[in-house]
């Protein structure tokens, strides 16, 4: 025993291959390769298939990580994507955008003394394997019920909801507000990191398997909750997002070519800016791009940026590189691509040039004072040390707040004081009887993958529901 | 999809009014509220408020200008074709109540979107004078519509080729000299709205406006169209999109609404060019 997890460990993590720097950051194809199938059994073969895996505890949604792997490593993959589907619908999303290294990587035993599994690479295979290989036979579906959910928004936490639910023999009926399914998943983060033809197979799968889509519908204002109950539904699930992006707040911010990050991702991802004019939403091709904030969403504009034709990308963030809260790999492609970190960097103003086009912005240089309240050393200016930038688009990447259009459309559903759903931590049921809640709505901004897994709790719950009652 | 059932081509084919398949809009929508519309995969999210329903057949009526590429696609769109997208019924309703007086001033495709509202403030049993103005008598429309919701009814052009030669603000003017006003509703170009504005602030008479600027989502995940209004910045598509007149920043709005026009300009070029070599 001892012998043969000494001649795995000489194995090592196996890397995986990527477009280049200097090419990837003009164009909007994926930055990662993907394993080939050699690749991913040597990696495979790595796993010391431990008894009580730690990485499976690691997992918001549980996927059996130990059986998987093993089944890669036999060169099993078909085998491999059903055991994966057990517990997540989305697996060729998840093997992209999850942050492993916090979750089931970060639990790996394999990288107390080297590197771990490279789970993320092996499920993304898998995933990759099934959809351009595989035979296309969808995971079993239990007899049907004859009971109908609406699940509103069709982003990770309503996508997770419905694939489970389907499978347990209900009926599900997706209400999405944009013309496009996928929420976050299409507008949000780019091409280049999530292919939206992956998107697409996913959701043409579910289809498949029976779900309804029903775009266009803003749930609050086209139709209501209690309209979608009279439509004949037994549960609803709300996984609309947060969906309200916050400004800083400071003169001048109201100038041209100053975006949200959700808009100028939106036009860049969903409405396909970058295409302009085959695409007709246009969007700012700036030179001098300055993007505030340090989220994976700050790195996912910067890179659009570069994308785009800039120069210069700029992240300005008002902490230090420590407290930066996009994951290190996102920094890391980031920094390869030629962006720039403006690290303890406050914005104070911006300026404008008669036609009303941001030209530069204002700022000061900061300091590590005393920790705040979240335990972090609060930044705080230095006297006197006041800057200017010049730039020609600026994106605000500081987070998003609870978009009111759904959840003030229903005076049952009690929400927190600032305007997040209360739902039950376990169940995800919220004041209103027949209705859950999960995802950012509930939690505020947060990642895809515990969008998921908050997804599946709920799932289990509406199953219990329409098995046995409230 | 959501299809065409009626249309019409106003002020020479400059303005063009569609009647729309949408129930579910229809069953909800007030006045004051608009709907974002597609034309197909490529196009553009386009907001337009709803200047006028069908209860009985289910249909939304929109009215909008030929500006550009978007809106030269919607033109080329027939009775029977459709939209890819009509979503709805977004933004706040007009907050209609019985106040006394109301006069509502329509400038251009304004005037559609203000029928709605002034049948509203009309059917609430206020007192309603409408003042509707255009460049030249070619361009006016649905005069007779605002006539049959309003007890009197002004007609102003710029250049006296029909009603009185003038501006609306000339006609407006002569009603707050004449008359107690108890809300100025005013609807139309930017520039109309801002002189409106400042003629009423002069007055002290309570002053609603539409505004119209760009948007994606308008559902208020994106900011795009954010104004400012008092010191605050609001989102036209949930806080809006009518605001008080006295408190919009009418120039920092068109400054935003010409954020795209070499874009738009170069679209619309490459779109008329196609065209013309089919």
């Amino acid at each position: 025993m001892a012998e043969k997890s000494t001649k795995k460990e000489k194995t090592p993590r196996q890397p995986m291959p990527e477009q280049a720097p200097e090419a990837r950051r003009r164009n909007f194809e994926e930055v990662p390769l993907g394993y080939s199938a050699e690749t991913a059994m040597t990696e495979a073969q790595r796993c010391l298939q431990c008894k009580n895996p730690a990485c499976v505890k690691g997992c918001p949604v549980s996927v059996d990580i130990r059986s998987f792997v093993g089944l890669v490593a036999e060169g099993k993959f078909s085998d491999a994507i059903h055991k994966i589907w057990e517990k997540n619908s989305l697996p060729a999303v998840c093997g992209r955008v999850c942050p492993q290294e916090i979750q089931c990587e970060g639990e790996c035993v394999l990288g107390k003394k080297g590197e771990p599994l490279a789970i993320g690479n092996l499920e993304r295979f898998v995933a990759d394997y099934e959809r351009t290989q595989g035979s296309g036979e969808l995971p079993p579906k239990a007899e049907p019920t004859g009971k109908k959910v609406a699940v509103v928004g069709s982003g990770p936490s309503g996508l997770t909801v419905a694939g489970d639910l389907l499978l347990k023999g209900h009926e599900v009926t997706l209400f999405e507000a944009f013309h496009k399914t996928g929420g976050v998943l299409v507008y949000g983060i780019p091409e280049f990191r999530l292919p939206k033809d992956i998107v697409a197979s996913e959701i043409a799968s579910l289809e498949k398997q029976g779900m309804k889509i029903d775009c266009d519908a803003v749930v609050g204002k086209t139709v209501t909750l209690d309209e979608i109950f009279e439509d004949g539904f037994d549960a609803v699930y709300i996984g609309v997002g947060a969906g309200l992006p916050r400004f800083l707040d400071i003169p001048g911010e109201n100038l041209i070519n100053i975006y949200s990050a959700n808009e100028y991702l939106t036009r860049a991802n969903l409405m396909k800016g970058y295409r302009f004019p085959e695409y007709d939403t246009p969007i700012a091709m700036g030179k001098n791009v300055v993007v505030l904030g340090a989220g994976n969403v700050a790195m996912d504009s910067a890179r659009t940026a570069m994308r785009l034709g800039a120069d210069s990308v700029r992240i300005v963030y008002r902490r230090s590189r420590d407290e930066m809260p996009a994951r290190a790999a996102e920094i890391h492609h980031a920094e390869e691509e030629g962006i720039e970190m403006y690290l303890l960097t406050n914005p104070l103003r911006f300026d404008g040039d008669e036609k009303g086009r941001v030209t530069r912005m204002e700022c000061i240089q900061m300091e590590l004072g005393e920790p705040d309240e979240s335990g972090r050393r609060r930044p705080v200016p230095i006297e006197g040390a006041e800057f200017t930038m010049d730039c020609d688009l600026v994106v605000v990447a500081v987070g998003a707040g609870a978009n009111p259009v759904l959840t003030q459309s229903d005076p049952e559903i009690a929400l927190t004081r600032r305007g997040y759903i209360i739902a039950d931590e376990e169940t995800g049921k919220t004041t209103k009887p027949g209705v859950w809640a999960g995802g950012d709505i509930v939690t505020g901004q947060a990642t895809v993958i515990l969008a998921m897994g908050a997804g599946r709790s709920a799932a289990d719950s509406i199953h219990k529901y329409l098995t046995w009652g409230w | 999809m959501f299809k065409i059932v009626d249309r019409k081509e106003m002020a020479d084919g400059s303005i063009i009014m569609n009647q729309i398949e949408a129930p579910r809009i229809v069953a909800k929508a007030k006045p004051g509220q608009f709907v974002i519309l597609k034309a197909n995969e490529t196009g553009e999210r386009v907001p337009l408020t709803i200047s006028d329903l069908d209860a009985e057949k289910g249909t939304i009526e929109v009215i909008y200008m030929v500006v550009g590429k978007s809106t030269a696609m919607f033109k080329a769109l027939d009775v029977g074709d459709a939209y890819q997208d009509v979503i709805g019924p977004l933004g706040k309703p007009t907050d209609i109540e019985k106040l006394g007086h109301v006069v509502c001033v329509g400038g251009g495709t304004g005037i559609a979107v203000l029928f709605p509202i002034t049948r509203g403030f009309k059917n609430a049993g206020n007192q309603v004078t409408s003042i509707i103005g255009a460049r030249t008598k070619d361009l006016l429309i649905l005069e007779d519509k605002m006539k049959g919701v309003s007890d009197k009814l002004r007609v102003c052009t710029d250049d006296g080729s029909y009603g009185t030669k003038g501006f609306v603000t000339d006609a407006l003017k002569d009603v707050l000299e004449n008359s107690r006003v108890d809300l100025v509703v005013a609807i139309g170009p930017v520039p109309m709205m801002k002189f409106v504005s400042a003629l009423t602030r002069e007055y002290d008479v309570r002053t609603l406006v539409s505004l119209n600027p760009i948007m994606i989502d308008g559902t208020g995940m994106c900011g795009c169209c954010r104004v400012t209004v008092g010191d605050e910045t609001k989102f036209a598509c949930v806080d809006g999109p009518e605001f008080d007149g006295h408190l919009v920043d009418f120039d920092g709005l068109i400054q935003r609404l010409r954020a795209y026009e070499e874009q738009e300009k170069e679209a619309y070029n490459n779109y008329c060019a196609t065209m013309g070599n089919q």
